[in-house]
C-alpha cells in the first residue's frame, strides 16, 4: 500500500487541503493587521480584539447564539437519538417510509425553503418570532443530521449485548441505559457537537424565523459583511474558528482515550 | 454469542404482562415523539406553505389573504376553494425573471456539482491510499472545515477575490498580469465559492467507497497489461460510482438553492432562484409569491431528492 501511496496522490493532497485551509488561514491572520484596509499588510495588532468586545450589539448576538445553540442542540440530540432508535431497530410500523423520508430530507432541502415554510408554519399558529422561533426551527433541522450520525452507530452495534442483559432480567428501559447508551455516547456526543455547530453557524433558517431582539451572531456578521469587509469581523471570525477547533480537538483527544481504554479493557478481559 | 441469546431469549418474551404493557408503550413513545416532531416542524409547514402560494398579496400582517380557513367550519373549508387562485403560479410564468433564475440555478449547481467532483475525487483517492496510520488525521482534516462557519468561509473569499485582493496581489507583483482580475461579483466567483464550501460534502462519501475498494483488483489488471487510465475508467470509477452519486447529490440538491454564495460572491448581477427568493420575501414582502417560488423550485428538486433518500436507504441496509 505505501508503494503505491505515489507522487500524484501526495500532491492531490497538499493541493487539497492548501485549498481548503489557506483562506481560513489568511482570515485568521489579517485579523492581526494593524490597516483598517483588510488586505493591506500595516504590521501587528490585537487592536480588533479589543473593540470587538466593546461592541455591544455584536456580543448580544453572540450571548442569543450561544443560548440557541445550547438548547437547540440538547434537544435536537434527544429527538434525533429517538429518531435514530426508531430507524434502525422499528422496521415495520405505519408510515415509515415518511418518517425516514422526513429525517433524511433536512438533509439536503435547501435552506431558504426550510426557513420560509417554518416562519410561515409560525405565523399560522400566531407564535411572535424571536428566540423561541429561531430555537425550534434549529431543533428542526439539527436533529435530523444528529439522528443519521447516531443510526450509522447503530448499524454496527451488536444487539446480542442488549438481548444478554434482558435475559438476566433487566427491563427494557433499564437495558437501554444501562447497556445501549453508553455504547452509543460517542455518537451522540458528536451528534451534539454537529448540531451546535449547525446552529452556531446558521445565516438563512435563522434570518427567517428570528425576530426582534433575537438577532444571531451570523445575521450581525451577515449584515456587517454587507456594508464591507473590517477587521473587527475577522476577529469576531477568528474568535468563533478558535471555539469550535479547540471543541473539536478536545473531542478528538477524549475519544482517543476512551478508545485506548476500550481497548485495554478487553485486553483484559481476553486475558483474564 | 448469538445463538445462546436466541435460545434463552423464550423467557424474556412470556415476561410479566405489565413489563410487556410498559415496553409497548416506550416503543410508542420512541416512535411517537420524533414523528409527531417532523410532521408538525417539517411536513405541515409545506402544506402551509403550498396553502399561501395560492393566497393573494395583501397589505396587512401577515402580508397574505387567508384561504382554507378552518375556524368558518366545512363549509367555510369549501367555499375557501373557490377563492384558491393560481395568480402567484401565473406571475411566475409571465415573468422571464424567475425561469432565468430557476435555469441558471440548475446549471450553476450542475457545473459546479461536475467541478467539486473534479477537485473532490484527486482529494478522496489520495487518502484512500494513504497508509492506513495517517488516514484517521487526513479525515479529520477535510471535516475540521465543515465545523467552522460557512459564513465566514464564503466571507473569507471575498478578501481573496476583490480587485484589490490578495489574488489580484499575489498575480501582479509575479508580473503574472498586469491588469487586476474581477472575479468578485461574477459566476467565476459563485462557482469558486461552491467548490469550496461543499468540497467536504463530495470527498467524504467519495473517500469511504474509495477506501473499501479492494486494490488487488487493478494489480490484476495492471499485470494483465491494462494501462492505468483503462484500469482507473474500467475498475476504480466504476467502483466509486455509489461514493459519486451520493457526492453530487449532496452537493447538487442545496447547491441549486444556495443563498448566502451567490449574494455575498455573486454580487447584484448574478441571477440564482435562493437569492431571488430571499428578496422576494425580505425586500418585497410578497409572501405568497415567494411561497409559490418555493413550492416550484421543492418540484424541480423532488426528483433529486428522492435519488438521496433511495440512496441513503441502500447505503443503511449495506451497514446491516
Amino acid at each position: 500500500m505505501n508503494a503505491t501511496w505515489s507522487r500524484f496522490n501526495i500532491t492531490s493532497i497538499v493541493l487539497g487541503f492548501a485549498f481548503l485551509y489557506l483562506p481560513i488561514v489568511l482570515l485568521i491572520v489579517f485579523s492581526f493587521n494593524e490597516s483598517k484596509l483588510v488586505t493591506v499588510w500595516g504590521g501587528f495588532s490585537t487592536k480588533w480584539y479589543v473593540s470587538l468586545f466593546h461592541n455591544q450589539g455584536l456580543m448580544d448576538a453572540t450571548w442569543v447564539t450561544a443560548r440557541v445553540g445550547v438548547i437547540s442542540a440538547t434537544v435536537a440530540t434527544v429527538l434525533g437519538t429517538l429518531a435514530a432508535i426508531t430507524l434502525t431497530r422499528y422496521t415495520r410500523f405505519k408510515g415509515r417510509v415518511l418518517f425516514s423520508g422526513m429525517v433524511f430530507a433536512p438533509l439536503v432541502m435547501p435552506e431558504v425553503i426550510t426557513g420560509l415554510s417554518l416562519l410561515l408554519l409560525f405565523v399560522a399558529v400566531g407564535l411572535d418570532r424571536g428566540f423561541f422561533t429561531v430555537t425550534l426551527a434549529h431543533i428542526t433541522f439539527t436533529m435530523c443530521f444528529v439522528a443519521v450520525v447516531v443510526q450509522s452507530r447503530l448499524v454496527s452495534f451488536d444487539r446480542s449485548l442488549e438481548e444478554a442483559a434482558m435475559d438476566l432480567g433487566a427491563p427494557p428501559v433499564k437495558t437501554f441505559f444501562q447497556i445501549t447508551l453508553p455504547v452509543i455516547m460517542p455518537a451522540i456526543i458528536s451528534g451534539w457537537m454537529l448540531a451546535f455547530t449547525l446552529s452556531l453557524d446558521d445565516l438563512v433558517i435563522a434570518s427567517f424565523t428570528s425576530g426582534p431582539g433575537a438577532t444571531t451572531l451570523p445575521m450581525k456578521i451577515y449584515s456587517q459583511v454587507r456594508l464591507g469587509v473590517t477587521p473587527e469581523i475577522n476577529a469576531a471570525c477568528t474568535i468563533l474558528i478558535a471555539v469550535v477547533a479547540v471543541g473539536v480537538i478536545i473531542a478528538s483527544i477524549a475519544n482517543k482515550r476512551r478508545e485506548v481504554q476500550r481497548q485495554r479493557d478487553e485486553q483484559a478481559a481476553q486475558r483474564g | 454469542m448469538t445463538n445462546i441469546a436466541a435460545a434463552a431469549s423464550p423467557p424474556a418474551e412470556t415476561a410479566a404482562l405489565p413489563t410487556r404493557l410498559a415496553k409497548g408503550f416506550v416503543d410508542r413513545l420512541v416512535i411517537i415523539v420524533p414523528y409527531l416532531w417532523l410532521l408538525f416542524f417539517f411536513l405541515v409547514p409545506f402544506i402551509i406553505v403550498f396553502k399561501i402560494s395560492l393566497s393573494q398579496t395583501a397589505i396587512s400582517m401577515p402580508p397574505y389573504t387567508p384561504v382554507l380557513d378552518f375556524s368558518e367550519g366545512i363549509s367555510g373549508f369549501f367555499a375557501g376553494f373557490r377563492e384558491l387562485n393560481f395568480d402567484n403560479y401565473t406571475w411566475l410564468t409571465q415573468d422571464a425573471l424567475y425561469f432565468n433564475a430557476y435555469v441558471t440555478s440548475l446549471i450553476i449547481a450542475a457545473i459546479s456539482t461536475l467541478l467539486t467532483l473534479i477537485v473532490g475525487y484527486p482529494i478522496a483517492y489520495g487518502m484512500a491510499r494513504a497508509p492506513a496510520t495517517i488516514r484517521p488525521t487526513l479525515l479529520m482534516l477535510v471535516i475540521l472545515p465543515f465545523w467552522t462557519s460557512f459564513l465566514i468561509r464564503v466571507y473569507a473569499w471575498i478578501g481573496i477575490l476583490k480587485p484589490e485582493g490578495l489574488l489580484n496581489q499575489v498575480l501582479l507583483s509575479l508580473h503574472l498580469i498586469s491588469q487586476p482580475l474581477v472575479i468578485l461579483n461574477t459566476y467565476t466567483a459563485i462557482f469558486i465559492g461552491i467548490v469550496y464550501s461543499y468540497l467536504p460534502f463530495m470527498v467524504l462519501p467519495l473517500y469511504s467507497s474509495l477506501e473499501k475498494m479492494d486494490y488487488s483488483l487493478i494489480e490484476a489488471a495492471q499485470d494483465l497489461g491494462c494501462p492505468p487510465t483503462g484500469a482507473f475508467w474500467k475498475i476504480t470509477f466504476p467502483l466509486s460510482l455509489p461514493g459519486v452519486i451520493a457526492g453530487c447529490l449532496l452537493v447538487f440538491i442545496p447547491a441549486v438553492g444556495e443563498f448566502v454564495i451567490p449574494d455575498l460572491l455573486g454580487g447584484s448581477q448574478t441571477l440564482m432562484i435562493g437569492k431571488t427568493l430571499w428578496n422576494e420575501f425580505f425586500a418585497n414582502r410578497d409572501w405568497p409569491v415567494s411561497s409559490a417560488v418555493a413550492v416550484i423550485l421543492l418540484l424541480v428538486l423532488t426528483v433529486p431528492i428522492m435519488f438521496f433518500q433511495q440512496a441513503q436507504a441502500k447505503a443503511q441496509e449495506q451497514g446491516k
